[in-house]
Formats: C-alpha cells, structure tokens, sequence
C-alpha cells in the first residue's frame, strides 16, 4: 500500500518536473527579471498566435525568449523591447498594442457603438413621449363619450 | 410600413452575402488570417552575419550583395513546403535569379544532404539554427522570400511557397525598380 502511494505521488512529481522543462535564465538584477517574466506573457507566439511566448513550447517561441532575455541584459526598457518585437513582427506580436492610427477604430469602436446607442434609445424615448403628448382627442370623440358615460348612468 | 418589415431580412441576406464573399476570398488564399502585415516593406532589410553552410569560417551578410537585386530564402528541411517550392527556386536560379538562403533551426548534414538530392538555387546560405537572423526580419514560418533591391530596400515579402502564380503576380513588377 505504502510503496504504491510512493509510486503514484512520485509519477505526479516527476510530470511536473517534465511541464517545467522549459530553459531557465538566470538574472543579477531582480528588475530585469521582472521585465522578462512580464514581456514573456505580452508576447505573442507567431507560431501558434494564442499563446504568449511564455506558455509555447514552439521552437520560435524559445528563441524568442532568447532574443527577448538578451535584450534584456543588455539593459533595454520594456518599452524598448516591445519596440524592437513590433518593427519585426508587428503590433500584431503584442498583446497589449498601443493606441495608434492604425487600430484606433478598435479601440474607439466599442465606445461609440455606445454612445450611438445611447442616443438612439434616447430619440426613440422621447419621440414616443411626445406623440403620447400631443395625442389630440376631437370635440366630437369627447361628446361620443360623455354621451356613453351617461347612457351608463342611465340604466 | 410594409417595407420596413423587410429591414432585418435585407441585412440578414446582405451580411451573408458579405461573409460567402469573404470565405470565397479566403479558400483562394486571400485574406489568410494567419497572415502578419510585414513592417518591413521600404525599409532597409535588416543586417546579419552568419556562417555559411558549406563554409563556416566565411559569414554571410546582406551587406555582400547591395548594388544587386536579389532573393532571400528562409527554408529548412522540417518544412514540407520548402521541399515543395524547391524545383521552382532551381527554376529561377536557371533564369539567372540571385538568391540567397537563410538555413532555419536545422541539421547541417540533413541541409547539405537534402541540397545534394534537390539542388541547390543559392549562391550562399546563411546557417541559423538559433532563429537570430529570423527574428531580425520578423520571420515567424517557413518557407519565406524576400525580394530586397540594389539599394537594399525590401520590396516584397511573401510567406508561403514560391511558384510561378506567385513570381509574377508578386515579385515580377517590383523588378524594373
């Protein structure tokens, strides 16, 4: 029973083991490590494009955490690394891209769909009221129910 | 009133109207969503230094070839359609094309091996096993092909195999510039 407990938690071990076969880098300088650590999850794999280039285990994802972890030591910005991946690969490679010309209906896109909505429930509203409002009710149709109140009465 | 009630039905057909056009588009190879606008078209094509295949102590660099027009190739012998493209590129070396090759993340011997078999289009092949020249020109599958002129401005970019269809449709009329 015991020895087949071992074996059972040594198996769980040894697969994490084997998931967290990915290189491993080391860094002097804490900072740096956490500009890599962030780059590598807002980088996009080319290769398989949902993934970032942390969780990829694709062959370009790898070289590009190489390429990404020696700019790093090289004392590049994080900006300045995205920078680099983005005249290569395009704002595309980014998950985070920045607000420019290009994609600016994207992110403007959503707001105004808003607001054109907003307005258009608002007209609708108020042009319903006022037809409620100015509902105009002739002389003769007010007699016609007077007449029938009364005859109500009447009986 | 009555034309109103046709609204929904009109965009409804409309819209699908729109995405057969675009799927008829797609299975023809246009609008690939896999496809990555290049940044890289009118700008200098980025520079490299790289051992060549068959001769490691000689670099090979984009700098050796500025004045000419000519063709960089990303291939490696994992890519089905670099061996698919491959007849084609000895095609347009016959034709007096200058290319040359960028070897990505492969075996030297299977590269040399598979060039003894195939041919070989190129006047020099860059070996990178380690994506450093593929990361410069934002190369992200293979094969792909560059056309870079004499001032050594990138012209065209294309991502897929080369053939005929894609020489004149793509590469032919940047040629006389």
């Amino acid at each position: 029973m015991m020895k087949s407990l071992i074996v059972v938690i040594s198996l769980f071990l040894g697969s994490a083991a084997f998931a967290a076969n990915v290189e491993v880098y080391q860094f002097e300088d804490p900072a740096e490590e956490k500009i890599y650590k962030e780059l590598i999850s807002e980088l996009r794999c080319l290769v398989c494009q949902n993934q970032n280039i942390a969780d990829s285990n694709a062959e370009l994802a790898q070289d590009m955490r190489a390429k990404t972890y020696d700019l790093v030591r090289q004392g590049m910005s994080k900006s300045e690394v995205g920078e680099f991946m983005s005249e290569r690969y395009g704002d595309f490679v980014l998950y985070k891209p920045p607000f420019n010309a290009k994609n600016a209906v994207l992110w403007v896109g959503p707001f105004l769909t808003f607001v054109l909505a907003i307005w258009l429930m608002l007209r609708t509203i108020r042009a319903r009221r006022a037809e409620n409002e100015t509902a105009s009710i002739s002389d003769e149709q007010l007699n016609e129910a007077a007449s029938l109140l009364t005859k109500d009465k009447d009986q | 009133m009555k034309t109103k009630a046709f609204i929904p039905l009109l965009t409804f057909m409309a819209l699908a109207g729109l995405f057969l056009y675009m799927l008829n588009q797609m299975n023809q190879g246009e609008y690939n969503p896999r496809d990555i606008p290049t940044e890289f078209i009118g700008k200098p094509a980025p520079q490299f230094s790289l051992p060549d295949l068959y001769e490691p102590t000689h670099m090979v660099s984009p700098a050796d070839y500025k004045g000419k027009v000519w063709l960089l190739n990303v291939w490696g012998t994992w890519c089905p359609e670099c061996w698919r493209e491959h007849d084609y590129l000895m095609a347009l070396q016959r034709r007096g094309v200058t290319m040359v090759g960028i070897n990505w993340r492969d075996d030297a011997a299977e590269a040399k091996s598979m060039l003894a078999r195939l041919g070989n289009p190129f006047e020099r092949i860059a070996f990178d096993p380690d994506s450093q020249a593929v990361i410069e020109y934002g190369v992200y599958g293979a094969p792909e092909t560059f056309l870079i002129d004499s001032a050594g401005i990138i012209r065209v970019k294309h991502a897929g195999g080369m053939s005929e269809q894609v020489w004149q449709e793509k590469f032919v009329p940047h040629l006389g510039g």
